[in-house]
Formats: structure tokens, C-alpha cells, sequence
């Protein structure tokens, strides 16, 4: 999983089935730090964050199809799960 | 996933069964002021992008499995396209 913060959202009519009634979010990585890095991600949400959060994304092997109930064979990679309160570092 | 927008076609007669009558688009991954990032990727299409349109895919294992019935041989698939980014001041 990696450390993301939300700076917008995607909205898409024509998709994949698998993303109907998902709220999909824009992410742009971030270091522990907060500091923001190259790359930017495109991320179901599964938790309710909003612009401006600090996320937690899982995006590698079968998170998604772990996570999501669904019936479908899910072409999903990047998943919001969690909202970040606070990094110790 | 991540954004990409379509910049072209690519036509191969001799290719895989399983993507036969799988459009291939060639995509740019865009930044979120969809600029152009320079990195050009080929990729399976599944919903029917033309030039120019806004999309989001998906990489790695994810994007073998597309279709219902068929596993297809990509590790880039456009799996939906984008009416309109929201994206907020930082």
C-alpha cells in the first residue's frame, strides 16, 4: 500500500461494469512526509474519503477482487482503504 | 488505474486468438491537468476510445481480465472513459 492524498474526482459514464456505483477519486502519491511525487493514480473508494485527505491506496496483486463483492471479473487495481489520521515517523 | 488519453490506432492482422476483434489503441498517460507525461503505451480497448478522448486503464494482472469470457493477453486495458475531471486547487 502506499500514502496518497486526494486532489479530485473522475467522473465517467462509459465504463467497465465493475465500476458502476463506485466513486473513483484522483490520488497523487505522497511521501510520509506529505511531500507529493511523480505519478498519479486513479482509485475506487471504498471508504468515504474526501479532497484534500490523506489515503491509504492498495493497488498491486488481487486487492480488489479481495475486497469487492462483486460477480464480475474485476479489471480494478487501485482501491482506497483507509484514511490516514496521522504518520509517526 | 491511471489516466491516459488516446492519440492513435494500431492495426495488427497477426496476433493473438484471444485478441481477435480487440481494438488496440495507442494511449499517452496524462498528468491530472492531462498533459501529456511522453510515455506511450499500447492498449487493449474496451469500451471503443477515439482520438483524443480521455480514459482510465489499468495495468498488470488487472488487465487480462477485461472480459467476461476471455482472458486476453494485455497488460494495459482502457477500461473506462472520462466525461470530466474534478480537480481541486492545491
Amino acid at each position: 500500500m502506499i500514502v496518497g492524498r486526494i486532489i479530485g474526482s473522475v467522473v465517467s459514464t462509459i465504463k467497465h461494469p465493475c465500476y458502476n456505483h463506485q466513486k473513483i477519486l484522483l490520488v497523487k502519491p505522497v511521501s510520509p512526509q506529505g511531500a507529493p511525487q511523480s505519478g498519479l493514480m486513479v482509485a475506487v473508494d471504498l471508504v468515504g474519503a474526501g479532497s484534500g485527505d490523506l489515503v491509504l491506496v492498495a493497488s498491486e496483486g488481487r486487492a480488489a477482487e479481495e475486497l469487492l463483492d462483486f460477480s464480475c471479473r474485476m479489471p480494478v487495481r487501485s482501491l482506497i482503504v483507509g484514511i490516514i489520521d496521522q504518520i509517526d515517523l | 488505474m491511471r489516466l491516459g488519453k488516446v492519440v492513435g490506432k494500431v492495426w495488427a492482422t497477426v496476433k493473438d486468438p484471444q485478441l481477435a476483434a480487440v481494438k488496440l489503441a495507442l494511449m499517452e498517460v496524462v498528468d491530472e491537468n492531462q498533459t501529456g507525461t511522453g510515455k506511450i503505451l499500447i492498449a487493449a480497448d474496451t469500451i471503443g476510445a477515439g482520438d483524443g478522448d480521455l480514459v482510465f486503464w489499468v495495468s498488470g494482472g488487472e488487465a487480462v481480465r477485461a472480459f467476461p469470457d476471455k482472458n486476453i493477453p494485455s497488460d494495459v486495458t482502457i477500461v473506462g472513459l472520462v466525461d470530466h475531471l474534478n480537480v481541486s486547487a492545491s
